[in-house]
């Protein structure tokens, strides 16, 4: 049960991690030892989201997970959003925010990106308060927002092929 | 360092019993902070967010008490069917840090790192809880007023893990609320739950992030009582509620800090005791009105 190397399972693809000290988060391990850096850190304290990863189809902080807690875990970050296998084309979210102009610096985005695919997934028409719930763990301190949940509807809309409702 | 992946609670007391001075880890929304910007050194960790009999919750036969495991997260709170049976619980846990926290964190997070400002404690205060402990050799009861001792500090032996918590399943209004500096993503500045046990006749109110643990309002829930009927629907004047709340906020002992000041903590309080006693009034009016028609 104890840890001298553990697995992770990461897009879909098992990785060894060695020579780790235990302690480390996810965020870190998927950064620093699986060669993932699409995954950001910045507050790790759980503040910010920019972190966010999808396990076991949640959308959790990975600088709050153990990493060496996570074996058995299905684990999911933004560059395993995409079904593309070169990893060069956009998902409808990534595509949204950029015809949208949701991204500034972008140091944010792959979090937010991964909280909206994790949204519109198991709600494909969220309400603005539905999707200002989602995302409220996740600070961008460029946009304002304006431009995020503009992006936001804009995937929410493009997924959809029923017309918007009036008023709405 | 070693990480012990348990899978039973069978397997935790064991590793507790093999490894004294392990430290349990579920959602990992207060160690992983304390890992990362090194305020702990970490040695051993037994994880519970493997452990199925952690996640689960159930009514007990008679459906009077609701039995929730220690590693239930928030998120699975917020939503029915465990919301119909503990909608305080249910409005705590909404108020829990981000979708992203409430997916990790847990009852048995708010016990184990026991701050006074965790979300779900007042709500297991006011509900007069009971937590479940579990070690290799014991297995043990205790009141959550009694497992709460001070900061950060409660009466769960290091050979222990918190299982469970039991709360009733009560008829009448209870409700959550507290203040923080914005609206998502806070740690709480005060919270109060108030509960109404409308068959019992008792109005029951506790704070949190007021005092060095969770408190009860005891004096003010009496005075109430020899103020106004609490059996049924409720009839409390909004002046009456007033006095409740400013009654009730002498009892808690709030401090200056990072989050707030003494002050503004105790005024606060008295509000949202107040705004809680006007809901539940509220609540069996529209409910019994709504019995009528």
């Amino acid at each position: 049960m104890s840890n001298e190397f553990y697995r992770l399972t990461v897009n879909g693809k098992e990785h060894d991690v060695r020579d780790a000290w235990t302690g480390e988060s996810l965020m870190y391990v998927l950064r620093e030892r699986l060669g993932l850096p699409g995954t950001k850190g910045a507050c790790e304290q759980g503040e910010c989201g920019s972190c966010t990863v999808l396990m076991d189809g949640e959308a959790i902080c990975s600088c709050l997970v153990m990493a060496a807690t996570a074996i058995d875990a299905q684990i999911v970050t933004v560059e395993g959003l995409t079904s593309d296998p070169t990893h060069t084309a956009p998902t409808d979210v990534q595509q949204a925010f950029i015809d949208a102009g949701g991204v500034q610096c972008g140091f944010c985005t792959p979090g937010f990106v991964v909280a909206v695919h994790h949204l519109l997934d198991r709600n494909p028409q969220p309400t603005e308060l539905e999707i200002k719930e989602a995302v409220s763990g996740n600070i961008c301190r460029c946009t304002g927002y304006g431009r995020i949940f503009a992006a936001i509807e804009l995937a929410r809309d493009q997924r959809n092929t029923q017309p918007k409702q009036p008023g709405h | 360092m070693t990480v012990i992946n348990a899978t039973s609670v069978q397997e935790v007391v064991n590793a507790l019993r093999d490894y004294p001075d392990a430290r349990l880890i579920q959602g990992g929304t207060d160690m992983m902070v304390e890992v990362n910007l090194n305020r702990a050194r970490v040695n051993d960790v037994i994880s519970l967010r493997r452990v199925a009999e952690l996640r689960r919750w159930h009514l007990e036969p008679d459906r009077a008490l609701l039995r929730i495991g220690a590693g239930v997260p928030f998120a699975e709170m917020e939503r029915a069917p465990l919301s119909l049976y503990a909608p305080a619980l249910a409005q705590a846990a909404r108020t829990v840090g981000s979708p992203q926290i409430r997916a990790a964190g847990s009852l048995g997070g708010n016990l184990g790192t026991c701050s006074p400002a965790g979300d779900g404690l007042p709500v297991l205060s006011a509900l007069d809880a009971v937590v479940h402990l579990r070690s290799a050799t014991t297995e043990r009861d205790v009141s959550i007023h009694d497992f709460m001792v001070g900061v950060k500090k409660n009466l769960k032996r290091p050979d222990e893990v918190i299982v469970a918590a039991t709360v009733p399943v009560l008829q009448g209004f209870s409700g959550y609320a507290k203040v923080g500096s914005r609206n998502a993503m806070v740690i709480s500045a005060a919270s109060a739950c108030l509960v109404h046990d409308a068959i019992g006749g008792t109005i029951r109110l506790a704070f949190g992030a007021v005092a060095p643990t969770v408190v009860r309002a005891r004096r003010a829930e009496a005075w109430l009582g020899e103020q106004s009927n609490l059996q049924g629907s409720l009839t409390v004047s909004p002046a009456l509620a007033r006095e409740f709340g400013q009654r009730a906020a002498e009892e808690c002992s709030p401090i200056d800090d990072h989050r707030s000041t003494a002050l503004y903590r105790r005024h606060a309080v008295a509000v949202l005791a107040e705004r809680l006693l006007l809901r539940a009034n509220e609540y069996l009016d529209s409910d019994s009105r709504g019995s009528h028609e």
